[in-house]
């Protein structure tokens, strides 16, 4: 496979080259099982992790696989840096550049600022989550993670519940998911549905007809607390009861031994019970594992300073 | 594909089995009482290579030895000048190699950078008593302070030559055979 510069979102991968990420990330996934967690392809090349919006676990996922393949780790603090002074994405860039990085792991909450960036550096840039539009290495994992449960995706569904709207995940993972031949629907509250859904994306408003469909796999989206102060629906309480992972429909899962995904972190009560969290065919905790192999896959393929993407 | 300009047959089936008999007679000769030792093939063709041996050490010497395989592209000191990216086959070591005799396989020694590669990765895997390298075809050209403990033949070639050496058990190879082949170098 022909490395690339940067990876931006999913719909500018190839199938070939989708393939590739998932079938690197299996070895990867087998280093940590080793006592020595580390391979050295990396050695000498730095890896910045450049986040405007806060994040834990996808920020230390990044970190994490940057370490086990050898590169130098650091961290851009935007809220001490001088953004908070009003200094420009480009001014920000341009002071990276200085810096003679490899690759810059962006997260930021508009989208297109990471496409920004890249037109910008020759470092390599990999989009962590822009706004509503992108998350391509979540889509990558949770594929991955689809994969290892399920073998070929081909035929079978995937029932995506909660914020479609506001979520990139949604976007990422269900065009993945499509892509490597599963059927997708949606099932949210129609304040959450987005107006505009691919034709072949079936839409739910209830469990009940949602279940009818046979998922295979149910993926849940966090309900982001900021939304629960805007009217998108009533309380917290209410879409839980309407469209949470109560536990009677998590009773539906365990007879029908569905899976369940979701991308973290989760608001129990919410969109899941503590029931929910510990049911068995739950993959939450195989995808944040996944999520730092398919990373080294993905920081494995990337080359700075390759030709990006027409 | 390059065109070939030249290939010519270096060792036939026969032959080649003979290579490995004898390779597995001197690891039995250096090793008479081993317990615990391991084979490791190089990918790719090292891996079958380590079979073949382990295969004879067991039915002409009573020998029985556990097999394992690396994957050193992670490994390798021109990976970044790579245009095609090689997708990874992972390394299976299913075993402790600590304070083992551990003997490396590969099917060709040139420059000596694969095997300074493979003894890195094997480090990774802990501490063996001892590191060997067993070689179907040793050829000059080397770069490396490094040589085979247990080789089956040893030429030498013009430096625009390469070995090409074919194992039935890897697809589209089809036969055993070594080939001396006059093409362009490549990264292999």
């Amino acid at each position: 496979m022909t490395p690339r510069k940067d990876l931006l979102d999913i719909a500018s991968l190839s199938n070939e080259e989708i393939e590739f990420v998932l079938a690197n990330a299996a070895p990867f996934k087998d280093l940590f099982r080793r006592s020595v967690k580390k391979v050295p392809p990396l050695r000498g090349r730095t890896v910045l992790t450049l986040f405007y919006e806060p994040s834990t676990r996808t920020r230390s996922s990044f970190e994490v696989a940057a370490s086990r393949l050898s590169a130098d780790v650091t961290h851009f603090d935007v809220e001490f840096s001088s953004v908070v002074k009003g200094e420009s994405i480009l001014d920000t860039v341009e002071t990276l550049e200085a810096m003679q990085l490899d690759y810059i792991v962006v997260r930021h909450k508009q989208a297109g600022i990471p496409n920004l960036i890249a037109r910008n550096t020759a470092a390599s840039v990999i989009n962590a989550g822009d706004g509503w539009h992108a998350h391509p290495t979540q889509a990558l994992l949770d594929a991955f993670t689809a994969r290892e449960v399920l073998e070929d995706l081909r035929g079978r569904r995937a029932l995506i519940v909660g914020d479609i709207q506001h979520s990139r995940v949604a976007r990422s993972t269900s065009l993945i998911f499509r892509r490597l031949g599963m059927e997708v629907a949606y099932l949210a509250p129609g304040s959450l549905m987005p107006r505009q859904i691919p034709d072949e994306i079936t839409t739910f408003g209830n469990w009940q007809d949602a279940f009818d469909w046979k998922p295979d796999i149910v993926y849940l989206l966090r309900v982001q607390s900021e939304r629960l102060d805007e009217p998108f629906f009533p309380s917290a309480t209410e879409y839980h009861n309407n469209f949470g992972l109560t536990d009677a429909r998590l009773k539906v899962l365990n007879d029908r031994k569905l899976w369940l995904m979701h991308p973290g972190p989760v608001n129990r009560g919410v969109e899941i019970t503590d029931a929910g969290m510990n049911y068995e065919r739950s993959l939450i905790n195989q995808q944040v594992e996944n999520g730092i192999a398919v990373r080294m896959s993905v920081l494995y393929w990337l080359r700075p300073g390759a030709a990006p993407v027409a | 594909m390059p065109t070939l300009t030249h290939r010519r047959l270096h060792l036939d089936q026969t032959k080649m089995a003979e290579c490995i008999q004898r390779l597995a007679a001197e690891i039995a000769k250096a090793h008479p009482n081993a317990t615990n030792l391991a084979l490791v093939g190089i990918h790719k063709r090292g891996v079958p290579l380590a079979y073949r041996i382990a295969h004879r050490l067991r039915t002409d010497h009573d020998l029985t030895c556990v097999v394992g395989t690396i994957d050193i592209t992670q490994y390798r000191d021109d990976l970044g000048s790579f245009t095609i990216l090689p997708r990874l086959e992972g390394s299976d070591i299913p075993f402790d190699i600590d304070d083992a005799p551990v003997v490396l396989c590969d099917e060709v020694l040139f420059t000596g950078r694969s095997v300074r590669a493979a003894i890195d990765a094997l480090m990774d895997f802990g501490r063996p008593r001892c590191v060997e390298l067993a070689t179907l075809i040793d050829r000059d050209g080397r770069e490396f302070p490094i040589q085979p403990t247990y080789c089956g033949d040893r030429i030498t070639l013009p430096a625009d030559q390469r070995v090409a050496v074919r194992f039935v058990e890897i697809e589209d190879d089809n036969e055993d055979a070594v080939y001396i082949e006059s093409a362009p170098l490549s990264q292999a």
